[in-house]
């Protein structure tokens, strides 16, 4: 039952002339909030820089409120970005697209939601969900739409698909329904899958067969991912590499195994040791000390985000943003701490 | 009272059903105690009967819940003999819940003042100031700013709301805390800092705890005993490090696997097949068997697996063998 993947971080393909699956360069974006004629700014994610590879799965992952679900949202285009640019395989998404440039985006970028209760509509069935993708993103004739659907059933495990384009969602388990969610996602035959917290409300003796199926989809469909989750170990196992995100900014980037086994941003440290980790325990130092809140998003400080909670802060945190420091082979962290 | 546990659970059975003709067993015979100032934890999936089995031990369990056999001692005296006003008079005073989803535990139109008065006002504690005075002295325990009793609950965060909860839950001291996955809907640093906070309200004010969670690596970590819940049977109980080290039920070995561990290679891991039985409609032999990798045909799948135990540590299933060198 147990095989070794693929050495994590530097993904197979990711070799040079190669146009990543996904370019983030500079993405912001902002919100409106409050009183009519007194607005706050919300700044839910500032300047992020992100790229996914081709056959890549980077794992996002930052607490409630840190923007990693904006990001995702807004990579899908369900938001618009305030400013900064999208590349999915080399081409850029206009900041205000028309309808066809959005369904060419729709049709490369397709989104698995969180919560597979709410989100099929409770009121068509199945083949509903998985077949409009098809007949509204890839313009499949209605004569090949009934194969392509039963296929992309099969493909996440919904055997024997006949059997499941007829059911509603509230026949199925929780597992079943989130695997409809990524049958519907893959029906399109994206490129690229953004997967915002797919398993967190799934039971946990489920999870890891959701999250191995995307593993194997992301090799028999040549799929790139993120994958969006709080879960440190659900992203370490997932992932090849993992972009840590904290109030609207990214601070670490790096091959997962770096990440998790040297953490090195002062926020990515204290994610690790809040993690439960039956392995190390047993006399574990009941020092942990969270100190504080994120910080108010309205109000964002001029320096480091998370100065104000760091046990190692300098003044030279509070006045500006650090820059990005390499500290490893492709992993790099956003702290004033490693070198310049 | 000497002499009996805090709390023990003796061959309880649990079923749903308005009809006696038609009642779905829900817990089917579980024993569990809990002594005083200890944490033992339940832990299962969702459906395995391990709410239903805390509501039953608050004494909050309502129709069409029924416990149907079976004796609930809270300090040697049966929950189930008790009229409802003595059941109201243990909760909270003697016995109190956490639950899960905290945010829709306190009322969202009342300041969290309100809640706390009403709540002491409805055991006895009628003078306004003391009882001010001991929410206040509980809110320093759980680290909130006093001044957050004068808000209203939609003004704090899902941390401070269940840090207000667990603040309420304890003003009156009680004996016992039953804590039903507090932390899951909570971040990851948010969830640490609780449970640590938890863990010292506990040595100061020496209350026992049921902890219930599906999250078996946080439950290792916490509790002191750890019961392995699967369709309404308790399959395994241990000392959680006995548990950890050496699990003995292919379930409890199975939830353990359910979580990738941290920070080594990445090793391909494999979920758990299938789902779990219908409670209506059980297998006749080990409910577990049918998603067993290890299940011996004409044996788990046709007779009852009996309990072996040795040193607290007891394994309901054929294929374990206690004298034999622990596994895993």
């Amino acid at each position: 039952m147990v095989s070794t993947l693929g050495a994590p971080g530097v993904p197979a393909e990711a070799e040079a002339g190669q146009v990543p699956a996904l370019e983030v360069v500079g993405l912001t974006k902002t919100y409106s909030v409050g009183k009519v004629g007194k607005p706050k700014i919300v700044r839910a994610l500032t300047d992020v820089d992100l790229c996914v590879a081709r056959k890549e799965i980077v794992g996002l992952v930052g607490e409630s409120g840190s923007g990693k679900s904006t990001f995702a949202r807004t990579v899908a285009l369900l938001e618009q970005p305030t400013s900064g640019t999208v590349k999915v395989e080399g081409v850029a998404v206009p900041s205000r697209p028309g309808s066809a440039d959005l369904r060419a985006h729709r049709r490369r970028v397709q989104m698995i939601f969180q919560d597979p209760y709410t989100s099929l509509d409770p009121l068509h069935k199945i083949r509903y969900a998985v077949g409009r993708p098809l007949e509204s993103l890839a313009g499949l004739p209605r004569a090949l739409r009934r194969g392509r659907m039963e296929q992309v059933l099969g493909q996440v495990g919904l055997v024997p698909p006949a059997d499941f384009l007829n059911r509603y969602p509230y026949q199925l388990s929780g597992g079943q329904r989130q695997r409809v969610g990524i049958a519907r996602a893959l029906a399109a035959e994206p490129t690229l899958l953004l997967a915002d917290e797919p398993t967190s409300m799934l039971d946990v003796s489920i999870r890891l067969n959701i999250m191995n199926l995307l593993l194997d989809l992301r090799e028999s469909q040549s799929l790139s991912m993120l994958f969006v989750t709080h879960d440190l170990a659900g992203a370490s196992y997932m992932s090849d590499r993992m972009a840590i995100m904290y109030a609207g900014h990214l601070v670490e980037l790096g091959p997962s195994a770096e990440v998790m086994g040297q953490p090195r941003h002062p926020y990515t440290q204290l994610l690790r040791q809040a993690a439960p980790d039956p392995a190390s325990q047993f006399g574990r130092d009941t020092t942990f000390e969270a100190r504080g809140d994120p910080p108010d998003l309205t109000d964002l400080p001029p320096g480091c985000p998370f100065a104000a909670r760091c046990p190692h802060v300098r003044e030279d945190c509070r006045t500006g943003l650090p820059t990005w420091r390499q500290v490893a082979g492709g992993h790099q962290v956003r702290c004033v701490l490693y070198g310049t | 009272m000497s002499g009996s546990p805090l709390l023990a659970l003796e061959d309880v059975h649990i079923g749903y059903g308005w009809d006696a003709r038609s009642v779905t067993p829900v817990v089917r015979g579980v024993d569990l105690t809990v002594a005083a100032g200890e944490v033992v934890g339940v832990a299962g999936e969702s459906g395995c009967g391990k709410t239903t089995l805390a509501m039953a031990a608050a004494g909050l369990l309502d129709p069409p819940g029924r416990v149907t056999a079976g004796r609930i001692l809270f300090e040697g005296a049966d929950l189930r003999a008790m009229s409802p006003e003595q059941l109201r008079r243990l909760r909270l005073a003697e016995i109190s819940m956490v639950f899960q989803a905290s945010m829709n535990v306190l009322n969202p139109v009342t300041r969290v003042r309100k809640q706390f008065l009403d709540a002491m006002a409805a055991h006895g504690v009628r003078n306004e100031d003391e009882a001010i005075a001991r929410a206040r002295e509980m809110f320093d325990r759980v680290r909130l700013p006093q001044r957050f009793l004068d808000a209203f609950p939609h003004q704090l965060s899902g941390g401070m709301r269940q840090r207000a909860v667990i603040a309420l839950c304890l003003v009156l001291r009680p004996k016992l805390v039953l804590l039903d996955e507090p932390t899951t809907a909570l971040d990851v640093v948010v969830q640490r800092s609780i449970m640590q906070m938890l863990s010292e309200l506990r040595s100061e004010l020496g209350f026992g705890v049921v902890f219930i969670t599906h999250d078996l690596s946080l439950l290792v970590e916490v509790a002191d005993r750890i019961a392995i819940m699967y369709a309404g049977q308790v399959v395994e109980e241990a000392p959680a490090k006995h548990l950890y080290g050496a699990a003995g039920h292919p379930y409890t070995r199975a939830l353990m696997s359910a979580f990738p561990p941290l920070g080594v290679a990445r090793v391909r891991m494999e979920g758990l097949p299938g789902q779990p039985p219908d409670l209506r409609r059980l297998p006749p032999g080990c409910a577990f068997a049918p998603r067993c990798l290890q299940a011996v045909e004409g044996t788990c799948d046709a007779v009852a697996p009996p309990a072996s135990s040795s040193e607290g540590h007891r394994v309901v299933c054929h294929l374990y063998e206690p004298k034999e060198a622990p596994v895993g």
